[in-house]
């Protein structure tokens, strides 16, 4: 097929438009201001080619904060479009490319990489070790995410975005009824970033398995270590089932085989299975490291043990074998017979019974307590009530017979949002504020921070909270209008007023990261909540590249808490002895460089540049093999100086 | 003061439930399906305020209680946990679930069947009405009486039908939501759903499934009609209507909306998109129907097609554009 310019480019729409000129000014801004401050190498050395677990946690919260807002500016026009009915601000077509974008994007390009850019960050000091076990895959599963985001993100402006919904459900999907280069994109943007996540998973099993610190066993790990594990698991199990989907729909749509068309027999419901077999288990992968992230905040300010320890991690690892045995509750409507439908009506509420016994946990983990109010604890506590009513309505949901009426509507909305906005967007904000003097140095600022809470969850319940009772007034998901006669306005336009609260708080969020940096306190102690576990032991604010100058040794569970008391100084010592670290990569960004080449080519079936970019992976793949450089010393004299440094601070 | 907030809105939001629901879709059923359906989520209503005053009213008295005054007396840091009240709040959810499983199970059950009409002494065979999506309008067809409409149904009250679902394309699901609960209809296969109204009136019933564009107006009305006037109607349609042609039938497999429509015979008489998966496919390219990306110029030029009956049966959809 000859190469028209005027396909490639998505021409004729105003926002697209405007995304198209802010895109290119923004990269010419960024490539002018590098140049002129000298700072490619910086960039190159420090950032693009680190192999440091903080670095690179912190380039996945970077990226997914961007994506919030992509993501948020979707839901904004798409509540603009929905404040009235009959509006023209968005054709169909235009509704629908948003809200399948604005869906992949949520959970795909935000959700998790907000939390594996926690667990970066966390995990390592929380266990005390210096860095992930595979230091160099970590780098790489990185670039492939950061392309997997920048393949699916361009498609909005070169050839046009995916319109089937982040469910993507076939026949709807294929060629025959979505022409165009937009599925292709979905399949091939998400398949590079799954890789990437599925390579995070392994890496934080082996990490967590292999590189505790000294005395510290499975039933010592903090709370958040162990949802970090436990998501890894579900990570390695469920993935491989998308892989395998996205496998056979990239074929489907490039290369004409009938696994879910309407033509050779081709099974849509199959693909249902598949895609819920993974998102099911997806969303427990968004919610379990929320749950250790509000464990650790709940616990820390309210000066309080985890309540009932053991029955936490029991109950998530409950949540974890339950959450592959439900797939089936999101098309209960689909005519199983009445024994399946019953049977995942069953299972599906039996989840409510450990996240029952969570909620209650950490309640009483306020109990005779001393709690503080702080920001990163504001979230955690507005994330219950939230959560509950997300969590009740979700057993509506599960009575399947109920659920005939409830289906494909705005209660379904209203209810996954209460989910993944409570949990996850709630825990990315706590987490992320209450690590933020860890990754940064400097606390941000509170007063601004307790605004932004407020106004962030009063919106967020003005917006989604109307929507349970549309759904039950009949109103549907996924439509781009409605007409005056449906009675849907008045909630509808209350929903969108909230929405545009939120969009305020996410503005006031992003001021007081600047402002935080320009007047904020510089955090001199390292541990400025007066923390529990290890990740506030580090000598500094800003924790050198090799972690801990000497390997804590752990005798209990909110280990550093046990230390402050003991009176243990960890870095009282100067006897250092040298650490062996591993090299910088520039094989990682290279490689994913060359994968998003293949899949962009992919996307346009233009076979050669595809496989020539293969080609190149390969010899990626081999240059890797025959590396034999396995890292370096820092020496004694240079952690001497570091540490003093620290100490003076 | 958060406790206070929490508090306010906690009864805001029993206040906005107890006063909103009498006049929602769903929960003001027009049948016996309906009718089941809004009883199951009215017991579960009443369940979930219930968890979530609890889970509230502990919250606030947490935080009330044990916020930090500087000097706390009841503080006290060495609770690690207790068997005794995990295990209240494990027994407690297991049993509500159990109490709710059991009329789901039921009621599931129960909807794979004719519904039992309690207005009337003898109970009358389910009518039986294929409803068959194709993007995006509805077409119903009647094989017992020998007619087919499209975007509209007439039913008799006080009698369930039989909808025997399928779809020419996309998968799409039929929701009437006053007379039940939703099924989906998908191409090359046939699911059933039996719905009943027992009140003489007009509901609104729609795809609710994403097909793509013109998705948010596949939309379709119900009317129930005394015994007499359906079948006065059926007559008078069996009558008067013209028969539904081959030809005319493959343009309703072109992707647009349509008017309402009537007909004296039923498509089935030459395709069952049940067994024939492909049928509309096959159809369009014989028209020369072609689908185009919709940021292509082809796709730009493409105007979804309004179908008003008669059908002009020698349009074809090639599109034209103005430079070649
Ligand atoms: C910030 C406020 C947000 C607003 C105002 C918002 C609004 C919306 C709207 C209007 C829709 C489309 C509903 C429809 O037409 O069916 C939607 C869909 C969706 N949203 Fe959000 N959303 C927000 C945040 C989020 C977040 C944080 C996530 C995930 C972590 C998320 C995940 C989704 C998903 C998965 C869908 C379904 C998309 C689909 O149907 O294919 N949203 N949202
Ligand atoms: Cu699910
Ligand atoms: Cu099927």
């Amino acid at each position: 097929m000859p190469l028209r310019w005027d396909e490639f480019i998505v021409t004729g729409d105003p926002f697209i438009l405007v995304a198209q000129i802010s895109i290119v000014l923004t990269s010419i801004i960024a490539v002018v201001a590098l140049t002129y401050f000298k700072k490619w190498k910086y960039v190159w050395n420090n950032w693009v080619t680190t192999v440091d677990h903080k670095k690179i946690g912190i380039m996945y919260i970077a990226c997914a904060l961007l994506m919030l807002f992509r993501g948020g500016v979707d839901a904004m026009m798409m509540r603009t479009q929905l404040a009235a009915p009959e509006l023209d601000f968005l054709s169909g077509q235009n509704y629908n490319e948003i809200f399948t974008t604005h869906g992949t994007i949520m959970i795909i390009f935000m959700a998790m990489p907000f939390l594996i850019g926690l667990m970066n960050v966390v995990v390592p000091l929380q266990i005390g070790a210096r860095d992930l076990a595979f230091p160099f895959l970590n780098n790489l599963s990185f670039w492939t995410f950061f392309f997997g985001m920048a393949l699916f993100n361009i498609s909005f402006i070169i050839g046009g975005s995916p319109s089937a919904g982040w469910t993507s459900y076939f026949p709807l999907a294929s060629n025959d009824f979505s022409p165009g280069v937009g599925q292709n994109y979905y399949a091939l943007g998400i398949q590079l970033s799954g890789i990437g996540t599925l390579a995070t998973g392994i890496n934080f099993i082996v990490t967590i398995l292999r590189m505790r610190t000294k005395g510290m066993s499975l039933m010592k790990m903090p709370m958040f270590t162990w949802t970090v594990f436990i998501t890894s698991l579900i990570i390695v199990l469920a993935f491989p089932v998308l892989t395998v989907a996205l496998a056979m729909m990239t074929f489907d749509l490039l290369f004409g085989t009938h696994f879910f068309t309407l033509q050779g027999e081709g099974l849509d419901m199959l693909w249902a299975n598949l895609f819920w077999i993974w998102g099911h288990p997806e969303v427990y992968i968004v919610a379990l490291p929320a749950f250790g992230i509000f464990s650790e905040i709940i616990s820390t300010f309210a000066r309080k043990k985890l309540f009932g320890y053991n029955a936490m991690v029991a109950s998530i690892v409950v949540i974890s074998g339950l959450s592959f045995l439900v797939w089936v509750h999101h098309f209960f409507t689909m005519g199983n017979s009445a024994a399946v439908n019953s049977f995942f009506s069953i299972t599906t509420m039996a989840i409510s019974v450990p996240t029952g016994v969570k909620i209650f946990n950490w309640l009483f983990t306020l109990h005779k307590g001393k709690i503080r109010f702080t920001s990163p604890m504001l979230w955690s506590l507005g994330f219950i009530p939230n959560f509950v009513v997300g969590g009740v309505t979700g057993v509506m949901l599960a009575m399947a017979a109920a659920d005939y009426q409830y289906h494909n509507t705005y209660f379904l909305v209203s209810h996954f949002h209460y989910v993944l906005i409570a949990a996850t967007v709630f825990s990315c904000f706590a987490g992320l504020i209450y690590w933020y003097p860890k990754m940064f140095g400097h606390r941000m600022n509170e007063r601004i921070g307790k605004w932004v809470f407020w106004i962030f969850m009063i919106g967020f319940n003005v917006c989604f909270f109307p929507q349970y009772f549309l759904g039950l007034d009949g109103m549907p998901r996924r439509i781009y209008t409605y007409l005056e006669g449906d009675g849907w306005f008045t909630l509808n336009f209350i929903s969108t007023i909230g929405a545009f609260m939120m969009a305020a708080a996410f503005a006031l969020f992003v001021y007081n990261i600047y402002y935080s940096w320009r007047y904020e306190k510089r955090d001199t102690t390292g541990d400025p909540w007066d923390g529990r576990t290890l990740e506030w032991a580090t000598s500094s604010a800003i924790p050198p590249h090799y972690n801990f100058a000497h390997q804590p040794e752990v005798s209990e569970r909110d280990a550093f808490w046990d230390m402050k008391e003991k009176g243990i100084d960890l870095n009282a010592s100067t006897d250092y002895e040298k650490i062996h670290m591993p090299n910088n990569t520039w094989l990682g960004p290279v490689m994913a460089f060359f994968m998003f080449t293949a899949s962009f080519a992919l996307v346009f079936s233009w076979w050669i540049p595809a496989i020539l970019s293969g080609v190149a992976i390969f010899v990626c793949m081999i240059f890797r093999s025959f590396d034999y450089n396995d890292g370096y010393y820092v020496s004694v004299e240079e952690i001497e100086e570091t540490e003093k440094k620290a100490k003076e601070a | 003061m958060p406790s206070s907030f929490f508090k306010w809105i906690s009864l805001a939001m029993v206040a906005v439930f107890l006063s909103g629901c009498g006049s929602l879709t769903v929960l003001d059923p027009q049948g016996p399906v309906a009718e089941q359906q809004s009883d199951l989520i009215w017991l579960s209503i009443w369940f979930m305020i219930f968890i979530v005053l609890v889970v509230f009213v502990l919250l606030t008295i947490m935080l009330v209680k044990y916020r930090d005054r500087g000097n706390n007396d009841n503080y006290d840091p060495t609770i690690e946990g207790s068997h005794k009240l995990e295990f209240i709040w494990t027994i407690i959810p297991i049993v509500i679930v159990t109490i709710l499983s059991i009329p789901t199970v039921m009621t599931i059950y129960s909807l794979e069947e004719a519904p039992e009409i309690e207005e009337v002494d003898a109970q009358q065979e389910p009518l039986v009405i294929h409803a068959t999506s194709a993007n995006w309008k509805w077409i119903f067809s009647y094989p017992e009486q020998g007619i087919e409409t499209v975007n509209y149904i007439n039913i008799p009250e006080d009698r369930p039908i039989l909808f025997k679902l399928t779809s020419a394309d996309a998968m799409a699901s039929f929701w009437v939501p006053q007379l039940g609960g939703q099924k989906y209809a998908m191409s090359g296969m046939e699911t059933e759903l039996y719905l009943a109204a027992t009140e003489v009136g007009q509901y609104e019933g729609r795809n609710a499934n994403f097909t793509g564009e013109g998705f948010a107006e596949q939309r379709f009305t119900v009317t129930a009609q005394t015994d007499e006037a359906f079948d006065e109607w059926v007559e008078e349609t069996q009558e008067n209507a013209p028969s539904l042609s081959e030809e005319e039938y493959m343009h309703l497999m072109v992707p647009g909306h349509s008017e309402e429509m009537t007909f004296s015979s039923t498509h089935l008489e030459f395709v069952n998109h049940a067994y024939d998966a492909t049928y509309s496919l096959e159809k369009r390219a014989e028209l020369g129907y072609e689908a185009h990306s919709p940021h292509s110029r082809e796709g730009k030029a493409f105007d979804l097609p309004l179908l008003t009956q008669p059908i002009d049966t020698d349009k074809t959809y090639e599109v034209e554009l103005d430079d070649e």
